[in-house]
């Protein structure tokens, strides 16, 4: 029972009690049903073994095992993170934006609204690190500041749409049928448009609001999750650790959640890694357009539009931070998404 | 397999019907009043009345829609409200412009995306990974707007290299005689070096802010499939067999690797749409983005409404080409169909 019950112990406790085939038989059935997608089998099998040196002398209990996986996997984490250097990297900062997100308002030198047109358009320098803009902004002060606001936009629109997108495109590979078709059919209109001239229209359409641009964001993103859920369910869909599941008496909803799901968390993971890292672009970009957010607020798409006039006659810094901050954040997210994916991925582990 | 697309363009269908519906709903949300903005500033209450009249704009939602998909039905897709001139006519003379650019510069990411992806797979964490990784989260990471800005300082403003960032072609030059509608072929067509020198100078740098920008998902996606593929049982067997390295990764593992490649190839080319618009407004180029920006700003919605629908005609038969590739490399796909 071991080997499925354990990322789902407790329900498999209540199953028990309705279950009348043996426990060893159905996991002498699960054991032989290997094929290629039985990674979640392995990964736990894996995280078990490891584990199981932790937890010697306690057998029978199985959640300090559970307590002590966890440890396994943060320990496993910390030396892909020593490992590599670059994901190390990334999660450092990826702490300063944080940081930047919680403290920034309270650390800038300059409040970033305050214009001071004596010191227009000065180039970087010991009083103003990245210069100040047309009106005397001081640059760094605005770029930190915005850091919380297009923060807030990427966590928002990428919790809404994993919830959204992934749940319906793994349910739409699995169970096939009209939930395939709906979601499908959904996915499709909305991938008939660009995603970002649909993300304009429905911020223009809704209102100029932040709310308007997680949502839109969110929006454009569904197809994308759903699609990439869809395919990798349904390669699954008929896979030998999935038919071992069933045979053990799990139910269609269980196998999708318990089976499915995490096989496909792996890629879904690269994918919210990516999206991201674009929910911020798409924000910007709607801002450089002028749409989402509105001036004088300080966001960093705004400030790269108006800092463009100015690149073409050589005032290169107001547009230019910004832009470098704006990349170096998302540029941050990317890599930290595929740091993840070698932790969460049960086929690169060694 | 014929039956496959066959079913795939019926399924196409609807999804065209809810873009129509969408698009029609969506641009007359609009918070902006194109009567209003037709008549003008000064104009009074009756003649914007007047005016609301003659578009129809008074009728209930459910004429106003049976109208338009009426006009529709006869390639019709109205006037624009700026302008005054035919939708469909300013779509047909700008498209060649974008699809240029936007083919251009998909085939420099795919030139340098796939092989980089397939290379970093088959030689995790060596140098090669590791430039993969930063180049791919580099590329991804540029806002397009940036890429360009820096690329129009660098290559302009300081090397004075490349051409003011005004258009597909420079002042002094004509445009080649129409054929194709692209610059680069046309020129080619009418014997004219010069322009197709001046036209590419003028592509250069768009395209290649729109190939960084696309790059990298494509060689993500190559390298994150390569990997799990690589991991699996068969190319084990493969490798256990003692078949050739090269046969293992290319003919074994590439081919079961494309299927969640192409399927990201479809969404950087709606990615890579969407970019143009971004593009096209930085490099003032005049492709159909700039002129659907423009047409937004003014909050005049035939023209938003036949770029849309423009894309999502393009975007539908892209779809199925895609799906179509899909059956052809996965079989396990053909059976769902």
């Amino acid at each position: 029972m071991s080997n499925i019950a354990l990322p789902n112990e407790a329900s498999a406790e209540r199953s028990d009690s309705v279950d009348i085939r043996a426990p060893s038989a159905s996991a002498d059935a699960c054991e032989r049903a290997g094929g290629p997608g039985s990674s979640a089998r392995d990964s736990f099998e894996a995280r078990s073994h490891s584990a199981s040196e932790d937890a010697r002398g306690r057998a029978g209990d199985t959640r300090p095992q559970l307590g002590s996986s966890a440890r396994a996997m943060l320990r496993h984490a910390r030396y892909i993170l020593g490992e590599n250097a670059v994901t190390g990297f990334a999660f450092a900062l990826f702490l300063v934006i944080v940081l930047a997100v919680l403290l920034g308002p309270y650390l800038v030198p300059y409040d970033p609204l305050v214009s001071d047109t004596a010191a227009a358009l000065k180039a970087p320098s010991g009083a103003h690190w990245f210069g100040t803009d047309q009106l005397g902004r001081d640059v760094f002060s605005r770029v930190v500041v915005a850091t919380r606001l297009d923060f807030f936009i990427a966590v928002a629109s990428v919790a809404l749409v994993f919830l959204m997108g992934g749940l319906a495109g793994v349910a739409a590979g699995f169970f096939g049928g009209w939930t395939d078709r709906v979601v499908g059919r959904v996915a499709d209109t909305i991938m008939a448009f660009p995603l970002f001239v649909l993300a304009m229209g429905i911020v223009a359409a809704l209102g100029n609001t932040v709310q308007n641009v997680v949502l839109a964001t969110a929006i454009v993103n569904f197809p994308l999750y759903a699609r990439v859920a869809r395919a990798e369910a349904n390669v699954r869909r008929e896979a030998g650790f999935v038919q071992a599941a069933r045979l053990c008496g799990n139910g269609e909803i269980r196998i999708l959640l318990a089976q499915i799901l995490p096989n496909i968390m792996p890629i879904m993971v690269v994918q919210m890694s990516l999206t991201m890292g674009y929910a911020i672009l798409n924000a910007a970009g709607l801002s450089f357009i002028g749409l989402g957010v509105r001036p004088p607020t300080a966001e960093w798409g705004i400030m790269v539009a108006e800092g463009a006039a100015f690149m073409v006659s050589g005032e290169w810094w107001i547009a230019f931070f910004p832009g470098a901050t704006l990349m170096v954040a998302v540029f941050c997210f990317n890599l930290l998404g595929d740091g993840l994916r070698d932790i969460v991925d049960p086929q690169r582990r060694t | 397999m014929l039956m496959m697309v066959v079913k795939r363009m019926l399924i196409a269908v609807p999804s065209l019907i809810g873009v129509v519906i969408v698009t029609f709903l969506l641009t007359r949300a609009l918070p902006g009043d194109p009567a209003a903005y037709f008549a003008g500033p000064a104009a009074t209450k009756e003649a914007i009345e007047q005016i609301r009249v003659k578009l129809g704009l008074d009728k209930p939602l459910y004429v106003q829609f049976i109208r338009y998909v009426g006009d529709l039905a006869r390639g019709d897709l109205g006037n624009s409200l700026t302008t005054g001139q035919p939708v469909g006519h300013e779509i047909k003379t700008r498209l060649p412009a974008s699809a240029e650019l936007t083919l251009l510069g998909l085939m420099v990411s795919m030139a340098i995306a796939v092989p980089l992806g397939i290379l970093a797979a088959t030689r995790p964490n060596s140098i090669i990974d590791h430039l993969c990784r930063v180049i791919s989260t580099a590329g991804v990471s540029l806002p397009v707007f940036f890429t360009g800005l820096i690329l129009i300082y660098v290559f302009y403003y300081l090397l004075g290299w490349a051409p003011a960032p005004l258009g597909r072609l420079d002042v002094f030059f004509s445009p080649p005689p129409h054929v194709t509608g692209f610059y680069l072929i046309d020129s080619l067509i009418a014997g004219d070096g010069e322009v197709f020198v001046a036209s590419l100078t003028q592509l250069v740098l768009p395209a290649l802010t729109l190939g960084i920008f696309s790059l990298a998902p494509i060689a993500r996606m190559t390298r994150a499939s390569m990997l799990a593929v690589l991991a699996s049982d068969f190319v084990r067997t493969a490798r256990a067999s003692g078949l050739a390295p090269f046969t293992v990764v290319v003919t074994y593992a590439f081919r079961n690797a494309m299927l969640p490649v192409v399927t990201t190839l479809g969404m950087v080319f709606s990615f890579l749409l969407g970019a143009n618009v971004l593009v096209e407004k930085v490099f003032a180029w005049p492709g159909i983005g700039s002129f659907a920006v423009e047409a937004l700003i003014a909050s005049d919605f035939a023209p938003l409404q036949g770029f849309v629908l423009t894309m999502a005609v393009m975007y539908v038969a892209l779809n199925l080409l895609i799906d179509v590739l899909y059956g052809l490399i996965d079989p396990r796909v053909r059976i769902e169909a």
